[in-house]
């Protein structure tokens, strides 16, 4: 369980959290909607303990993200917004997350294959020479190969073709008994037969917030 | 611990394929092979010869050079992954971020330090194979001297890595801190002794607080301090402190300052926003 409480962020004088105070629980299937640059991606990144917070609170089971970011981030997938350049090639890439995280290789190369990513012929190949959907892919292939129980996608589909979006949800169908799914997206309707909670932000609060 | 080296491995990986890298070794690789050409190891002037020359020559480029190059190639390391957001995925797996920071820095360490060392070795293996005397005893504070050389720089670049918002700035700092250590101190330090206002204990004091100048003084404070080469500081330094007191001072004062700009630095990448 996710609860946020009073939490505020300012960057500068931009204030991108305004007073947000919200609850995320077991089953909770979320799309979180809003403007660009209404604190969508800065509401997950407080949820990861990336930033001070200026005023309020999260905990993720209780626990401070920042404080026990271990704790906390054994629990957490996440797929951000846009793919990093990373350097590493993709098997050192799933050595440091097999070595950091409980992931298995095995598993990740399943989801790969579920992906439609070839990644056995692109094993030895930098992270950052693969094209935008392909990264895209093995990023949520590593997500899904998590056994956490809080799964956080920044906009995942942006560069899939709609055969990939459709094998995406189609996996994430599978996956989503007894966890948090947190999506933020532009595209409600992609994700409609998915969610059950439809969250809208704005200026850094959250305007509506329904279950359906 | 297990992660703390699989970052350092993975950093040291990901560094030597960079083209950084191989330019860095071949500067320093190319600077022992230009001395052995040009014939230095032949050449008889100012009291010292062969190997013990080509090693003293070395080492005092590599005083100007090495920080420079550590200073640039680091000191974008933690912050150009902050900027192109690689941090915000890869601090998205339960790792701690002492071993991921330690890691870096150990990873980087090794991949600065090992080039100017093999560079070192090389010098002395091919010098041996022709025959000429090997000055261990040079070699082995050589040695000594670019790790703490390293450690100092790399603690300096990690700590500016940790609070620069961009990487320009963080480049235009390095560069700064090279040129003041490298000119500016010495530069207003002569001109303080000039006006010989404040006493030479103390003028030389401040000079030794520059881990630069350690490094200048000791490289050749192995040789005989009749030497004109080595200049006022390195003749009053040698001639007052014991020089087995000097050689350890000049090697684990800029470790110490290395650990402790490194560590000052750690302190700041936990305490701020991470991305
Ligand atoms: N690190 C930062 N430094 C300065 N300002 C920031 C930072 N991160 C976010 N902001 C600002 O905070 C506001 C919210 O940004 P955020 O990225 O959370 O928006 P978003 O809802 O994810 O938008 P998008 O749909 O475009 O991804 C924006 O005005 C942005 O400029
Ligand atoms: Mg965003």
């Amino acid at each position: 369980m996710i609860k946020i409480k009073n939490l505020s962020k300012k960057f500068g004088s931009t204030l991108s959290l305004d007073d947000v105070s919200i609850e995320f629980h077991q089953n909770d299937s979320i799309a979180l909607m809003g403007a660009n640059g209404a604190g969508k991606t800065t509401l997950i990144r407080s949820i990861l303990g990336y930033y001070h917070p200026n005023t309020g609170s999260v905990l993720v089971n209780g626990l401070d993200p920042i404080k026990e970011r271990q704790e906390v981030l054994k629990n957490i997938s996440f797929v951000p917004q846009l793919p990093p350049p990373i350097k590493l090639s993709i098997d050192e890439l799933i050595d440091y997350i097999e070595g950091s995280a409980n992931v298995k290789r095995e598993q990740i190369l399943h989801y790969a294959n579920e992906m439609k990513l070839d990644i056995q012929f692109n094993m030895h190949k930098s992270f950052f020479k693969l094209s935008g959907g392909m990264k895209q892919k093995l990023l949520i292939a590593i997500a899904l190969a998590g056994e956490s129980n809080i799964i956080i996608f920044d906009e995942p589909t942006a560069n899939l073709d709609p055969k990939a979006r459709d094998d995406f949800y189609r996996l994430l169908d599978r996956k989503q008994n007894n966890k948090i799914l947190l999506f933020v997206t532009h595209r409600l309707e992609e994700v409609e037969a998915l969610v059950n909670r439809e969250i809208y932000m704005d200026f850094g609060k959250v305007v509506s917030d329904e279950k359906i | 611990m297990k992660n703390l080296w699989l970052i350092a491995y993975l950093d040291l990986k990901e560094s030597i394929r960079a083209k950084w890298f191989l330019v860095y070794s071949l500067v320093f690789g190319g600077l022992i092979a230009l001395f052995f050409i040009v014939g230095v190891t032949e050449s008889q002037v100012m009291g010292f010869s062969g190997l013990s020359r080509l090693l003293l020559m070395y080492i005092q480029i590599t005083i100007i050079i090495l920080p420079i190059f550590i200073l640039i190639t680091t000191v974008r390391s933690i912050s150009g992954d902050r900027d192109n957001h690689i941090l915000e995925y890869m601090l998205s797996f339960p790792i701690s971020l002492k071993q991921y920071y330690w890691g870096k820095v150990i990873g980087r360490f090794i991949t600065v330090y090992l080039p100017v060392v093999f560079a070192m070795l090389i010098a002395i293996i091919y010098g041996a194979i022709k025959g000429a005397e090997i000055p261990w005893a040079i070699f082995f504070l050589y040695t000594g001297l670019l790790f703490a050389l390293s450690s100092a720089f790399l603690g300096i670049a990690f700590f500016i890595s940790s609070f620069v918002k961009s990487s320009e700035v963080a480049l235009g700092i390095a560069f700064f801190i090279w040129i003041f250590l490298l000119a500016f101190i010495d530069i207003a330090l002569i001109a303080l002794m000039m006006q010989q206002r404040f006493n030479e204990e103390l003028i030389i004091g401040i000079a030794l607080m520059n881990p630069m100048e350690i490094f200048r003084v000791a490289a050749i404070s192995l040789f005989d301090p009749e030497l004109t080469v080595m200049g006022p500081v390195a003749f009053y330094i040698l001639d007052t402190i014991s020089q087995m007191f000097f050689v350890l001072l000049s090697i684990v004062y800029p470790v110490l300052v290395g650990l402790l700009f490194a560590f000052l630095g750690f302190r700041i990448f936990t305490k701020k926003d991470l991305v």
